[in-house]
This record gives structure tokens, sequence and C-alpha cells, in this order.
């Protein structure tokens, strides 16, 4: 048995038998990813779903060198990890991808990035976007979107959940100066290996934000993955585009829009807004954001 | 065979030259007051192409300790340097380095903890490194400072260690003096120390998994393999001490440090800089007919607890100047100090006395009180659990209450 498990997953970058939930998106991201970088990476990623999924002593799914370190961290790490295979004469023969989820990037490791994103290091790092804290029980981050029900903004007499909007991480690094900031979704698999693709063939420091929908977190059924992630994109919330140094935007248009309302419904974390009588206020509050987008990406 | 070229030089610039000569491939450090110039002259060095490493300038102090993971993990030689709220910034990665592994050197100049901000030398910044499972050498003076570097590197990277080491130096005192310095020809410290040779690094020819996770039925092991390494370092930093003596002709390593302490009634024990201003009580002390010794602790971890107790056993009673301390208890030295006698079958008195503590100057003067305060204890017999403060100035004390 050991045997044919070995012959048929030896060769795989990402087997299966990993610890993540049933509809995860975070997992179609990474063989989305590892798709594009083939073997030749290292992959870093802080703690977090996709490190605890993977990486539980003595077995793991990862068919390339994997390192997890810290939090926080993941972005300083691979800059050293970077700075060694210089050292090592071996820059030049494999990339470096840093994984990690929102609360790692946006929040806790936003710091980390920033340095490594101001220094120049050719790494990509790529967030897979689930847009809240799921790894400890589906907390907000600053990546959860205005008016989500989560266990640290819970919805009550005083409160209609998250009460900021989602913290717009591309135009921060964008606003580095980088030569190479791309959003993508799980709904189009290709598109995010095609993204990956151009990231590794511009050198410097490149980031790329997945969004990566959560079934447990947002409260859908776990076969709906794609078909919520495809949704958040049509409403408009979710832009795909890819921004060169010096270059327009180019960006997925949206031939037919979707009302946020049928986004929004679909989820257990904004059922508060659009049940019973609803909250027409807040749902045209988060409509506004979905038109602004398309104002603002040229996404029509 | 004495080797080397003495020369005057800047503490700091002691300890860049000694990490030059060990070929660190990666370095990665954030500025804080009195690191600043080892890394500026490090970076000056890198800029003229005297040393060939990568040097990143990193965001924070957090995220050079993590980019020497990164890089250390990849299997290269790396090093870095910080201070008091520069190391306690780095205590996540500290842990992580020691529990992983990963043979990172540092040099830890000592600075006070804020608050009250301050920038003067006490170890309470390098001693809350003590649970951490990595390795702390304290030293007295610049020669010792640079001999240790190279010594460092040497033990970090021993297949049998596999730990990150801290030099720990006082700030100013060390860092910032002007003294005479032996350094040693590049091929010669080549010969010391060979190149790194990593055991487990990222590779594509071996794909592997670093920073697992564990439960309950694996955890335990991992610490105690971490304890182990410690414990292994005791032999290894005699033995590394005594290979460099071969190699450069002088002894400066070990443990401990022992001075006058054969007939001594009363032993001295400290750390740091501090050592070199006892040295010279102890000579006038026993011009004066005082029969005091002193050790100096160099190891603080792995704890030397069976070289402590053959050199102070004998003695009627120990004074412990500490310079950091376990708030709400006592004296950080002083308690591994007791803890380390309480198995020996006699064992004297020992004191442990805060001094130097927040950089408060410790002179003759001071040597004189702390030694017939240790006498008064010798005669009476006994001394009290509460750890005494000396040149505590307590009438300013009231001017600082601010809840009546």
């Amino acid at each position: 048995m050991d045997e044919i498990m070995f012959e048929k997953y030896d060769k795989m970058l990402f087997t299966p038998g990993h610890r993540a939930c049933p509809g995860c998106g975070a997992t179609i991201a990474v063989r989305a990813i590892l798709e594009a970088t083939g073997p030749n990476v290292f992959v870093v990623s802080p703690t977090g779903c996709l490190e605890t999924f993977t990486a539980q002593y003595p077995y793991s799914p990862w068919g390339v060198p994997w390192l997890h370190v810290l939090f926080e961290n993941a972005a300083a790490v691979a800059s050293g990890v970077e700075a060694a295979l210089k050292k090592r004469g071996l820059a030049d023969k494999i990339n470096i991808v840093i994984i990690g989820g929102d609360g790692g990037t946006h929040d806790i490791g936003l710091g980390a990035l920033s340095g490594m994103l101001e220094r120049g290091h050719n790494l990509t790092y790529i967030c897979y976007d689930n847009e809240a804290y799921m790894n400890t029980g589906v907390q907000r981050s600053s990546a959860t979107p205005v008016g989500a029900s989560t266990a640290t903004s819970p919805i009550g007499s005083q409160s209609w959940g998250k009460e900021r909007p989602k913290k717009n991480l591309p135009a921060i690094a964008l606003a580095h100066g980088v030569p190479y900031v791309a959003t993508a979704s799980i709904a189009y698999p290709k598109d995010l290996t095609r993204k990956v693709k151009q990231a590794l063939a511009i050198r410097g420091p490149k980031y790329i934000e997945v969004h990566s929908p959560c079934p447990i977190g947002w409260g859908f059924d776990s076969s709906q993955t794609i078909e919520i992630a495809k949704l958040a994109v049509n409403t408009g919330l979710v832009p795909i585009y890819e921004a060169f140094q010096d270059q327009p935007l180019k960006v997925r248009k949206l031939p037919k829009r979707v009302p946020v309302n049928e986004y929004l419904r679909q989820q257990k974390r904004f059922r508060h807004l659009v049940d019973g009588q609803g909250d027409e206020t807040h749902v045209a509050l988060i409509q506004a954001i979905a038109d602004d987008n398309v104002r603002r990406y040229g996404l029509a | 065979m004495a080797k080397g070229k003495l020369s005057v030089m800047e503490g700091s610039m002691a300890i860049a030259q000694a990490v030059k000569a060990c070929r660190p491939a990666v370095i990665s450090a954030y500025p804080i007051t009195p690191q600043t110039h080892i890394i500026e002259f490090l970076a000056q060095m890198v800029a003229n192409g005297e040393l060939d490493a990568e040097y990143i300038r990193a965001d924070s102090e957090f995220s050079a300790a993590s980019i020497l993971a990164g890089a250390s993990a990849t299997g290269v030689r790396t090093y870095t340097a910080s201070s008091s709220q520069g190391l306690l910034l780095m205590t996540e990665m500290i842990y992580h380095l020691a529990r992983t592994r990963l043979p990172v050197v540092f040099t830890g100049t000592n600075r006070q903890i804020t608050a009250p901000i301050g920038l003067q030398p006490d170890h309470q910044d390098t001693m809350s490194f003590r649970d951490a499972g990595m390795i702390e050498l304290y030293v007295e003076d610049v020669q010792e400072a640079y001999d240790t570097h190279l010594q460092a590197f040497k033990i970090a990277e021993d297949h049998d260690i596999l730990l990150p080491v801290m030099v720990c130096m006082d700030g100013f005192v060390l860092t910032h003096v002007f003294e005479p310095v032996k350094t040693f020809e590049q091929a010669d410290v080549d010969a010391f120390l060979p190149p790194y040779e990593p055991i487990h690094f990222l590779s594509l020819d071996k794909p592997m998994v670093f920073g697992s996770g564990t439960d309950d039925v694996n955890t335990m092991e991992f610490h105690y393999m971490n304890h182990q390494a410690v414990l292994r370092a005791r032999d290894k930093i005699e033995t590394v001490a005594r290979e460099f003596e071969t190699s450069f002709g002088h002894y400066r390593g070990g443990l401990i440090d022992t001075y006058a302490t054969e007939d001594a009634e009363v032993i001295l024990v400290a750390m740091g800089s501090i050592i070199g201003t006892l040295r010279e009580a102890v000579d006038v002390l026993r011009a004066e007919g005082v029969k005091v010794g002193l050790v100096k602790v160099r190891s603080f971890r792995p704890f030397p607890a069976e070289a402590l107790r053959q050199a102070i056993s004998h003695a009627g009673a120990v004074a412990v100047l500490d310079r950091a301390l376990s708030f709400g208890y006592q004296g950080v030295l002083a308690t591994d100090v007791k803890t380390a006698l309480y198995d020996a079958p006699v064992r004297p008195l020992v004191l442990g006395l805060m001094a130097g503590f927040g950089g408060r100057e410790v002179n003759l003067d001071t040597v004189r009180q702390i030694v017939k305060r240790t006498q008064r204890a010798l005669d009476e017999g006994r001394v009290s659990n509460e750890t005494e403060f000396i040149d505590l100035k307590t009438e300013t004390m009231p001017k600082f209450r601010v809840v009546t």
C-alpha cells in the first residue's frame, strides 16, 4: 500500500490527504499557484489555516520545500531565504513564493510585507484572502468586508457587523512602486496560474491577492465555494485586475453585473442584512462599494 | 603560538572585524543605540567590498531576526546585533531560532529596558532570554568580545549543538570604549572556523517541510532535545576555548573564570564589564589583607552549576552582583547561584545584591561596601532571602511617586 501511495503521489507538488475543511478555497489557490511555479520553488507560509492543515508533524502534503516560521514575518523570512540563495548561487534557479492568509498579510504581517516590498526582493507574495481569522475561529481581520458578522464583530442591538470597509492592500502594495500587483479569485484558477507565471517572469517584489471563500467562516455549503467566489467577482465587490508599472490597469470586465444582495443572502455572515425586513440602508452602502469599484477600476 | 596584531580600536570596530573575519553570508540588522556602530562598520565593509555578505537593512529588529531565520534555514552563516527594546522585539524569534536549532550568532549590546527609557547598561534585556533555549556568553572587555565572537560561530554551528549564540557585552562601556585589541589574520581565522556545513536546509534535491506543528505526542521530545543541546554546550564551550588557545595562543573562554578564590572568605560573583572593576578592587582589598576573590560567570546559559560549586563552595560567604531582577523575587543570577549551591555538601551564605542595575556606577567604594556587607553576614552567620539594592537612594523616591 505504501508503495502504491508513493508512486502515485511522489511527484505531486501538493497531495491530497491534508486537513483542510471540505470546500476550502485556499487549497484551490495553492494548487493553481503550484501549477504555475512547478517544482523549482520554495514556499514560505506564515501561521494560519494553510500552515495548520498542511504541516502537522510528521505528515505533509507539500512536495516542494516549505518553510513556516511565525505568524507575522513570512515576508521577512522569505527575504532571508532569497539572500541565502543569492549567496549559494541559486537565486536564478529557484523561485520563492510566499502564500499566506489575510490575517498574516493585511494585519500582523503588514510591517514585514512593507519591508519586503520596499527593499526590492525578488519575491512573489500571494495572499489567499478568506476575509477573517479562520484558523482561530472566524474573528474579524482588516480584510473582513463591511457588514460581515464574525466572532469579534458580531451583530447585536448596537452592531450590524464589521463597521469598517475592507483594507485595500493591493493599493498599498502598489504604492510601494513594485513592478506587479494583481488580484485574482479561486473562481478562476487558470487566471490565477497565469498571473503567478506573469509575476515570476518579472524581477522584484510582486503582490497577488486571491479571493478565497471559506464555507465555515462565511456560512455557505461546501459545494458552493466556486459559485460564491464567482458571485463576489460579478457583484463588483472583488475587482480582478493586473497592475504593471507605467501601464493602464488590466481588468476583468463584468458583462453581467449581479446586485450585491444576491451575494449577501447566500452567506450566513451577511444574512442579518437581507433576512426578514432586511437592512436596506446597509445593503445600499455595500452596493455603493460595488458601484464605486466598477467606476474606479473600469469594470463595466 | 601567539598570533595577531595589537592595535587600539573602538569595541564596536573590534566586533565588526571579528564578524567580518567569520565570513557571515547574510547579515540583517535594525539600528538601536548602543549597537549602531557595529552595524555601521559592517555596512561600510560591505560597501567597500571588503566583506562579501548579503546585508539586509530590516524594517524592525523582529524582521531582522526573521530574515536570518530564513537565511539560516537556507543553509548559510548568519549574524545580527541588537540591544534592549530591539532584543525584546526579537523575543518571539529568539525562542523560535533556538527551538528550530538555527545557529544565528547575535551580539547583545546590553542596555536597560524601557520604562523609564534610558541608555545605560544592565543585563535585564539579554537575561530575559534565560529560558529561550539559546546560549548566552557574557564578556568583560573588548578583547574577550572579539575572541568570543570567533568562538560563538564555532559553538553555534557545531553539529552537536546547532543553537543560536548571543555574545552579551555591556553597551558603551565595551561598545564605545577604545582598547588595545589583538586581531587575527583572515587565514588564521579561516583555519579555526571552517565554513558552515548545515545538516538540514531548504533544497530542491530533498524537499522538506520546516516548521511543522506538533501536539502532546511529540512536543516534549523536541524541547528535551533542545535542552540536551544547551547542556552539551557546557563541554563544547570549553573545547572551543581550548581550540582557540591552540590556534591563537591565548585562552579566553570557558564557562567561568576565577580570580583569587582559593583561600577567599568572601567571593564576588558577577558577569560582564563590571568584572574589570572587580578584579582591580580584589587586588586593592587583598593588599589591605581582605581575603576576597572573584568568579566571573561567562556562560549564563548553559549555566555552569558544577563549575560554580567547585569554585565557591569553600567560601564563607558569596555576594552575587546582579544587573537583572526577577521583579517580585530576586536577582536573576543570584537565584541561579543559590540553586546551584543547594546540592553542595557544604555551602556558603549567599547574598543577592542589585549592583550596577540600571547602569548605576560600581566603583571601588561600592565594592568595599559590598565586601563589608558580606563580611557582616559572615559574622552574623546568616543572610536574608530578600534582595538588597546597593546605593539605593531612598530619599529621591518620594519625588517619583504618582500614586499616593
